[in-house]
């Protein structure tokens, strides 16, 4: 993902020849569900901000703000993340995807309709996140990735302790967690995962 | 949150410049911590030197036949890479137990390693604490520590280390390499954090505006058995109570040699190299284990 910041304004050349970019503004493209965003941010936005409150996607929701919650997980090229630890210039030059953006035209992927189905939420604020966390997490276990509770030197068998542990890092408040394991379980076995 | 300019480099030597260029400069890699800390107001850098472009991302062999992890490799790729898995099943193990899918998929093996402590005290600022500001005293000898330090603390600081990736690595001897301006070193893994004494402000050895570019497995892993065990207060996506590292290898029923590294217990990974003394040429039996078998 190699990317050269076009430097916009305020660029000194520092001592040793290297451009040092002094603006706590930048303006970025971010991309979005397929869809390039011209804007210009205080570097201090975060990835979550700037999606809510920024792009309008509030599908992605603020629980903690610190990393600790899961409620704020979106793909960035693919894998899951949290946004709210990571800025916005930092998620330049990446395809990042939010709940907004899984699925078709009024279509449901397989984990949507399962959560839906199995009842995967009560009050729906860790939805969007254990939605995002679950698609990014299929396609880890697609490409082998072993967690916690696979036994070294064994490939892993994806189960109800597997997506547990796989899941942790989405929490619900609602405790919602028996269907949430169900339906990511019920969308493995369809066996179509990719968003 | 201070306002911060940020640019994103490409070359190693660019950003050892743009950080020895600036007091307030500090390398962003994954940001699972540091952007956190500057939520918190514990961290106030005026210049974020984003570390990822930089070509210092993957595993390969070493020269030796061990293993060179870059700095910038995130700690899900770390944990999934097939060599990790085989040579060194205690490393990918300590790295899945540590955060989220999302926080490994962020987090990388440099700012693993400096990644802050958990305590409490040290992340609000309206609290004292030696660390964070030496000299105003530490909130956690009278207050909250149950997750605190048993071995090597001071009474300036009872304060852990919090990364689980660093217990592997100190159980495998592993060696930190880095650069700065006027050029490169390494560092053994079990001198990189120093006691905490009477600066626990003073987190590693590293040289101030060095970039780590690496860190090294040696061959020598004794067997293809390490493993990782962890205690937390919660089955998952929580930090050590107490953690272990060991490898052991033996030989006609006699322990060559064995490797103990502890976590969530100092401000350190903690060898434990009396037991490992103790256990070293003895019979590899459950009896050789005071209260085992
Ligand atoms: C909710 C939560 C739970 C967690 N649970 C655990 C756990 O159970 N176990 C565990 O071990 N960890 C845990 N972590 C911590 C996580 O592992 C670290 O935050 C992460 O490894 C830091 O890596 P990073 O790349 O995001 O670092 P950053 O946040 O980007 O940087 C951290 C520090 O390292 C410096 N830095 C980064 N790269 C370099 C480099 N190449 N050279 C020099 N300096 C550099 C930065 O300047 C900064 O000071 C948890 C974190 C959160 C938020
Ligand atoms: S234990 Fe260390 S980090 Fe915690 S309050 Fe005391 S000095 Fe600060
Ligand atoms: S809001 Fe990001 S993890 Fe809680
Ligand atoms: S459904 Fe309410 S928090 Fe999960």
């Amino acid at each position: 993902m190699a990317f050269h910041r076009l430097s916009t304004c305020a660029v000194a050349l520092g001592e040793k020849g290297v451009a040092l970019n002094e603006d706590t503004h930048s303006e970025i493209l971010l991309h979005v569900n397929g869809v390039k965003h011209c804007l210009s941010v205080d570097n201090r936005t975060t990835l979550l901000d700037a999606l809510r409150e920024r792009v309008g996607h509030t599908g992605t929701k603020k629980g903690c703000d610190h990393g600790q919650c899961g409620a704020c997980t979106v793909l960035c090229d693919g894998r899951r993340v949290v946004s709210c630890l990571m800025l916005a210039v930092a998620a330049e030059g990446a395809e990042v995807t939010t709940v907004e953006g899984l699925g078709g035209d009024g279509e449901l992927l397989p984990i949507q309709q399962e959560f839906v189905r199995l009842d995967g939420f009560q009050c729906g604020y860790c939805t969007s996140g254990q939605i995002c966390s679950a698609v990014g997490m299929l396609a880890e276990y697609a490409e082998g990735w072993p967690s916690a509770v696979t036994a070294p030197g064994s490939e892993p068998v994806l189960d109800a302790v597997e997506v547990r542990e796989r899941m942790s890092g989405n929490l619900c408040r609602c405790g919602a967690y028996p269907s949430i394991v169900r339906a990511v379980l019920e969308t493995a076995a369809r066996g179509e995962v990719t968003g | 949150m201070r306002e911060f300019a940020y640019q994103r480099v490409t070359q190693v030597r660019e950003a050892l410049t743009l950080v020895a260029e600036n007091d307030g400069s500090r390398y962003l890699a994954g940001g699972t911590n540091l952007v956190d800390l500057m939520k918190c107001g514990v961290e106030a850098p005026t210049r974020l030197v984003d570390v990822r472009s930089l070509p210092l991302g993957g595993v390969r062999e070493g020269a030796d036949g061990g293993l060179v992890i870059g700095a910038t490799t995130t700690n899900s790729d770390v944990a999934a890479h097939p060599e990790v898995r085989r040579r060194f099943p205690a490393l990918s193990q300590a790295v899945l137990a540590g955060a989220s899918g999302q926080l490994r998929n962020m987090a990388t093996v440099g700012g693993n390693l400096l990644q802050r402590t958990r305590c409490a005290y040290f992340a609000d600022p309206s609290q004292a604490c030696n660390k964070r500001v030496p000299g105003t005293g530490c909130s956690a000898v009278d207050g909250a520590h149950h997750n605190h330090a048993v071995f090597g603390w001071s009474r300036h600081c009872v304060a852990t280390h919090p990364s689980d990736m660093a217990v592997a690595l100190a159980a495998f001897d592993a060696v930190v390499h880095y650069e700065t301006l006027d050029g490169g070193g390494e560092i053994p893994l079990s001198e990189f954090y120093p006691p905490v004494g009477d600066t626990p402000q003073q987190e590693t050895v590293l040289p101030s505006g060095a970039l780590i570019t690496a860190v090294s497995l040696p061959k020598a892993a004794l067997s293809p058995w390490s493993r990782y065990r962890k205690v937390r207060d919660r089955a998952s996506y929580a930090f050590a109570n107490v953690s272990i590292a060991a490898d052991l290898g033996v030989h006609d029923g006699v322990v060559r040699d064995v490797r103990i590294a502890l976590g969530g217990v100092a401000s350190q990974p903690w060898r434990a190299r009396s037991a490992e003394a103790f256990l070293r040429g003895g019979p590899a039996s459950f009896g050789t284990v005071p209260g085992g078998g």
